[in-house]
């Protein structure tokens, strides 16, 4: 099944990066000027393909929020050659599997094989990248199943539909505020023309980049490569860009989300920059120093000692071209309220601001970074994952500084972060007011 | 008190190094050990990352519990986590987190897992760590009433999600008493009923050597494993012939027919299935192909092929078997809007007759054969992967040999294999069928 990863902040566990240690990295050009990244790794008995494209959410008209994730939906309904599904069916019947996600920022496409096996993918990437079908009847079938997606993951999801809303409170103008799979009424309103119009625009050589990761003959690869998708042309024009930039926020905002739920939840947004700005680091320290493992600040004192919530979190990622945000948040226990829980989440940031930190819990906030960034090193496809996230941010070779970056952060930097972008006045909160059910 | 250092065990029983290989030449070498107290240990030694994974299987679930104190084999295995005789909890969880390492234990129906992951130059602090929470835990009885707080919040949070309603239900109606049909965590009345005593009790029988399962994979040494077991686990004995689960074999007869759980939201919610088959049932392979082609092999499958790619009624539908010590379920999950639940209902009971109908073609089987095959290195890639899936096989009594035999397995199976297991194990009129939707906007009278 096609499972749609979205890289909302509040579930993204924070990963870094830096594969150069574990397996040599080497950068090409084919003759159209479009970028090949391969990771050699003679000890793995796999070989993962992934194809990336520099579209998401971001880049979607008015009126058509969800028109990159249909489309990569739509990438696998068939091409002129290989019918409906057939790409899945013959990697599959290859040992392999095979999905793709689409984020604000891209869709990345994969395929995870037998090393001896990688040619299938150029030669089907490279086929629907051009010959993409979309077969009207199809796209009136595939639009169905997105909106049943929707229903399943946001109409009928309490929780993702506070962050939904949440989000696009904070953000009023940049279009990070639309959700990746789009509102209802948009997903049934996206056309075949308008699906072709955006394939046509960001679907070429120039828009895109591939990752290959594994026990791989780099030359014999590059060969292939070249052949398949050198020779595909760009269009004459660049895609259009976003210039809006969110305008600063004075004051705090607050949505409420009345559900039938069993508890009480509540989110903070907050406006912070991304990588590669100066505190990208500090924020991502910050946030697990305060929610990484049941050691950390807002687990220990909120769930472990006063039990006033049954989880809390903060979440940040820097990895996105635009700034995005900084969340915070929590289930209340039975027997309290979202306002209790806001109480002890500010609590909590307020203490952070004021008192002392010890050197310790930083070094412990760091150790962490680190250690799950070497413990996803043990996967091609996450390996390869890491360093197509820096190559959608400018260049894949920053993954080195980034470890350094994170190394940097002192003390004072986590509480200079906390006060400059955990304000009061910076915060929009969104409430979940559970409600009976309707009779 | 610190872990306590005794004398090395005696003697080692067996010593096997066992090389298994995959058709296309992946091959997997473990070795293999069990210790005087009954306990087997697996160990791979791979340097793909300075890192090692442990996974430790004890024979403690649902299965041994007494209904009425239903979740205590969840609660002892979280409460492992909650304090030591040297250590309390918050020191437990500052030590592990200040190395950026994992360890944590869960429960199924079968089994409870205490799972590590660290870093290299971390074994002998975790290892040392994971002695202490295994053989001398706290059970402390504040942290007992604290942690059975959470479950039962957790629990109720979970009540959100249609999905997990559904399930809940399709395990009561399908077995009824035993403990395969009621949740790992048990009820907000069972929880509450737990003390900090039936822990002591239920670990004191529950937490022996015999039949666990250690596997260790990543980079270490087999010598250095060996050195860490015979220091750190020399004191876990068995104190004698293990008691016999309270409910063991017995089962309770299924509860067929359709429950409709209404719910003020946009998706029916369906599971539609019956009881399955024992994980040591020889038809495993050829229901493992059987089910693929009908609905385990996502866009390969027929029910995904119909119900999400040409009809468009969901995002996703899936069958599957789910195997146990003892009877398991055969289950086929999908969700639809409340309007299209019947319709999609009446698909999944025709894919089913013509499974037991007709034969499936050679391209079918072909293209299942070749996945299962073709796929299973990928089921090996990681520490984590491999150390699970070591402890599982050995577990389950798979083989040491079982990657090698497993492709062979596969091949022999057949297209009479497949129509036969079809006719055996599924049935399209004798089922339970579980909804959580909106009842008002679900046509059940379609549904026959």
């Amino acid at each position: 099944m096609k499972r749609i990863i979205y890289t909302i902040g509040i579930f993204l566990v924070v990963l870094c990066f830096n594969a150069a240690s574990y397996g040599s990295i080497s950068e090409h050009l084919l003759s159209n000027g479009m970028k090949v990244i391969l990771i050699e790794d003679p000890n793995s008995p796999l070989a993962t393909f992934q194809i990336w494209y520099k579209v998401g959410s971001k880049d979607e008209p008015a009126g058509k929020t969800g028109l990159s994730h249909l489309l990569e939906h739509m990438m696998f309904k068939g091409t002129e050659r290989y019918g409906s599904k057939e790409f899945s069916n013959i990697i599959q019947r290859n040992g392999g599997s095979d999905n793709a996600f689409t984020t604000k920022d891209y869709t990345m496409y994969f395929q995870n094989l037998p090393s001896n096996k990688i040619g299938l993918s150029i030669e089907l990437e490279s086929d629907r990248m051009k010959n993409l079908l979309l077969d009207p009847k199809e796209v009136r079938a595939e639009r169905e199943v997105v909106k049943e997606e929707r229903r399943l993951r946001y109409e009928d999801d309490p929780q993702n539909m506070l962050y939904e809303d949440t989000v696009a409170a904070a953000l009023k103008a940049h279009p990070y505020r639309t959700p990746i799979i789009g509102w209802m009424s948009d997903i049934s309103s996206i056309e075949r023309e308008d699906l072709y119009r955006h394939y046509k625009t960001y679907y070429c050589p120039q828009n895109a980049f591939i990752i290959v990761a594994g026990n791989i003959d780099k030359k014999e690869i590059l060969h292939d490569i070249e052949a398949r998708f050198g020779v595909l042309k760009n269009p004459t024009e660049k895609p259009q860009r976003t210039k809006t930039q969110e305008p600063v926020q004075r004051g705090e905002r607050r949505v409420f989300l009345k559900k039938e739920a069993q508890l009480p939840y509540i989110i903070f947004a907050h406006p912070v920059p991304n990588f590669p700005h100066p505190d990208s680091f500090a924020l991502e320290v910050l946030s697990n120093l305060l929610s990484s493992g049941k050691s950390a600040r807002l687990y220990k004192n909120i769930v472990y000692e006063k039990k006033i919530a049954l989880n809390v979190f903060a979440s940040y990622s820097g990895f996105y071209q635009h700034p995005f945000l900084f969340f915070l948040g929590g289930t209340a226990s039975a027997g309290k309220t979202a306002l209790d829980v806001e109480r002890a989440i500010i609590e909590e940031i307020d203490a952070l601001k004021g008192e002392h930190i010890p050197e310790k819990e930083l070094q412990k906030a760091k150790n962490q970074i680190e250690a799950s960034f070497i413990f996803a090193q043990d996967s091609t496809h996450a390996k390869a994952l890491y360093t197509g996230i820096f190559e959608i941010l400018g260049d894949w070779r920053l993954k080195d500084s980034y470890l350094e970056g994170i190394r940097s952060v002192k003390v004072e930097d986590i509480k200079r972060v906390a006060k400059e972008y955990l304000r009061p006045d910076k915060r929009t909160v969104g409430v979940l007011i559970p409600i009976g059910r309707e009779k | 008190m610190k872990m306590k250092i005794t004398a090395p065990m005696q003697l080692i029983l067996s010593l096997l190094l066992v090389l298994v290989c995959v058709s296309n030449g992946f091959a997997i070498e473990f070795n293999k050990k069990t210790y005087p107290q009954g306990l087997t240990i697996v160990h791979v030694e791979r340097k793909s990352i300075p890192a090692v994974a442990v996974s430790l299987f004890i024979k403690a679930s649902p299965l041994q519990e007494p209904p009425e104190k239903a979740g205590l084999a969840n609660l002892t295995a979280k409460l492992l986590m909650e304090g030591t005789k040297g250590l309390s909890a918050k020191e437990l969880s500052e030590q592990i987190d200040f190395l950026g390492a994992s360890m944590g234990a869960s429960v199924n129906y079968d089994y409870t897992q205490i799972s590590l992951t660290f870093l290299k130059k971390d074994i002998d602090k975790m290892m040392q760590l994971f002695a202490e929470v295994l053989l001398h835990p706290a059970f402390d009885a504040r942290e007992v009433e604290r942690k059975k707080q959470q479950i039962k919040g957790a629990l109720k949070q979970r009540e959100e999600e249609p999905g997990y309603l559904s399930e809940r239900e399709f395990r009561r109606l399908t077995f009824g008493d035993h403990p395969y049909g009621r949740i790992v965590e048990g009820s907000q009345d069972t929880i509450d009923r737990l003390t900090a005593e039936d822990i002591r009790s239920f670990y004191k029988d529950n937490y022996t050597p015999s039949e666990a399962i250690l596997s260790v994979v990543g980079d270490i040494t087999f010598k250095e494993l060996d050195e860490l077991i015979n220091r750190g686990l020399a004191e876990w004995k068995s104190p004698g012939p293990k008691k016999l689960s309270p409910q063991g074999n017995k089962g309770s007869q299924p509860s067929y027919g359709i429950s409709v759980i209404d719910r003020d939201i946009t998706q029916a919610n369906i599971i539609f299935g019956h009881t399955g088959i024992e994980r040591s049932n020889p038809d495993f392979y050829a229901l493992s192909l059987m089910n693929y082609i009908l609905g385990g092999g996502g866009f390969a499958s027929r029910l995904m092929k119909i119900v999400r790619d040409d009809l468009g009624l969901t995002y996703g539908i899936s069958s599957h078997f789910s195997t146990n010590l003892f009877k398991g379920i055969f289950e086929i999950e999908v969700q639809t809007k409340n309007e299209a639940a019947s319709q999609v209902v009446t698909e999944i009971r025709r894919q089913i007759e013509r499974i037991q109908k007709e034969a499936v073609s050679d391209q079918e089987l072909s293209d299942a054969k070749s996945f299962l095959i073709g796929s299973f290195p990928r089921r090996l890639e990681t520490n984590r992967k491999i150390s699970d899936f070591l402890a599982v096989s050995q577990y389950y009594g798979l083989g040491d040999d079982y990657i090698k035999k497993y492709p062979e397995y596969i091949n022999a199976v057949t297209k009479e294999d497949i129509l036969r297991v079809a006719k055996r194990y599924l049935s399209k009129d004798k089922y339970i069928l579980v909804i959580t939707g909106k009842k008002d906007n679900i046509d059940l009278k379609a549904i026959k």
